[in-house]
């Protein structure tokens, strides 16, 4: 392994993009932050700028709205970087799929390197969601 | 002149300070994550996320903006740091670096990356670099005099010496000068003036993560913000050698006073770690107002106290 590889995938920082979320997955997320799951001691941090993020966490449906956004934030961050979504909203629409203001599930706008489903997921479905990523990209 | 680089370029300058830097805020993250209940991150966190930043993460330049000024102002940080690292800590380890005032000049040089990073800032045309910009330029009025004021009274007590060298050498001969009523009462504002300038939580004003997103850090990425990265590293280590070299007796290389020099270091590090796990962001005015009146009125206590010899 290189060392490139290596070192970012020992330190991950992770950027919350919530769409049109009912806050369910928002909480699950903070979740992994806690003492009982405590991902920083696999290097993760939640950053507050796109531009120090390495992977951008998407949940919630994306509407019209939110397209745009969500579309500016991908192009802020500096590459190389994953995206992942969570939550049913975030990986095929949910029970928003069929709404009018939908405006596709995430990607359809943006290219996505992990989905993790679930209404909403658990803290330990996250978690392994994290991990099956970085075992697929770095090997 | 060859020495004189291999004194800022690798020992104690960029490159040890930066690496002891580093595991120190290991060591600052890890209790951080004990006195929550956390495990933390692994040892070589700090080295990870500095070479993910420089090797892997590209760098965006601002489209409106100085770019030429946005770039050189983590350039100009890391230089003030690692000059001032090798400044403090060379007398610091018994090597005199023979010029005498250079406590004065070491005043000048630590503000250098507080000052570059509203430079960065301000020049990377982001609205909220510019709040964080213009809250980090409060923070510097509030503490700069305080500070200055420590200086003043640590060459008082020690016999009107205006060298480290001297400084460190009159308190091996007469006891650390924290030994006094006067020097405890210039710990605890030292203390709080090295937190301000190291950005940790009661005032972490500008970097603000919850409000301001990063504050003046939030349009760097790639290369810069690992200059950035290392120069916080280097600050986290030469400012409490600073103080450990002012109060508490400096630090010696020789047989089992290392390890006795590492616990002072450690300890003064677990301090500012403690205070930045238990305390709330202070506004910024109240962060002045501290300074300005609080912390001055203790170290006026402690001119007094010196000049009646206590």
């Amino acid at each position: 392994m290189s060392i490139k590889s290596l070192c970012l995938q020992k330190s991950l920082w992770l950027f919350h993009f919530g769409g049109a979320s009912c806050n369910n997955c928002d909480i699950e997320i903070l979740d992994c932050l806690t003492p009982r799951f405590d991902v920083e001691r696999y290097g993760m941090l939640l950053v507050g700028s796109p531009r120090h993020a390495d992977v951008i966490l998407v949940n919630g449906s994306i509407n019209k709205r939110a397209r745009s956004r969500l579309l500016e934030v991908y192009e802020q961050t500096a590459k190389p970087c994953l995206v992942v979504a969570i939550g049913a909203c975030g990986c095929t629409g949910g029970i928003f799929a069929e709404g009018d203001t939908f405006a596709g599930p995430v990607d359809k706008i943006i290219p996505v390197d992990a989905y993790i489903p679930g209404c909403p997921p658990k803290p330990e479905a996250i978690l392994a969601g994290i991990v099956k990523l970085v075992q697929a990209k770095f090997g | 002149m060859a020495e004189n680089l291999f004194y800022f370029l690798v020992f104690p300058g960029l490159l040890f300070a930066g690496v002891v830097g580093g595991l120190l805020s290991w060591f600052d993250r890890k209790v951080t994550a004990w006195v929550q209940f956390r495990r933390g991150p692994v040892l070589m966190q700090p080295f990870y996320d500095f070479l993910k930043l420089l090797l892997v993460k590209e760098t965006i330049v601002p489209a409106r903006g100085s770019v030429l000024t946005f770039l050189s102002a983590p350039v100009l940080a890391l230089s003030g740091a690692s000059i001032s690292a090798a400044l403090i800590l060379l007398p610091a380890f018994g090597i005199t670096s023979g010029f005498r005032g250079d406590i004065i000049v070491i005043f000048y040089l630590l503000t250098i990356p507080s000052i570059s990073y509203v430079t960065g800032a301000l020049a990377s045309g982001n609205p909220l670099a510019s709040v964080g910009a213009s809250r980090e330029i409060k923070l510097l009025i509030g503490f700069e005099l305080t500070l200055l004021l420590i200086f003043a009274t640590v060459i008082m007590k020690s016999g009107m010496n205006i060298s480290l060298y001297e400084i460190i050498a009159y308190q091996q001969q007469n006891g650390a000068l924290i030994g006094s009523l006067s020097g405890v009462l210039l710990f605890i504002p030292l203390i709080f003036c090295i937190q301000a300038k190291l950005g940790m939580v009661p005032f972490d004003i500008a970097e603000a993560e919850t409000e301001l997103s990063g504050g003046a850090f939030i349009e760097y990425s790639g290369p810069p913000y690992a200059m950035i990265k290392f120069t916080k590293y280097i600050m986290l280590f030469v400012l409490p050698a600073l103080a450990v070299v002012l109060l508490l007796g400096g630090l010696s290389l020789t047989g089992t006073s290392i390890l006795w020099s590492v616990l002072k270091i450690l300890a003064v590090v677990l301090l500012l770690t403690l205070i930045r796990n238990t305390n709330p962001r202070l506004k910024v005015g109240q962060a002045m107002r501290f300074f300005f009146i609080w912390m001055n009125a203790l170290v006026l206590i402690a001119i007094i106290l010196t000049y009646s010899g206590l």
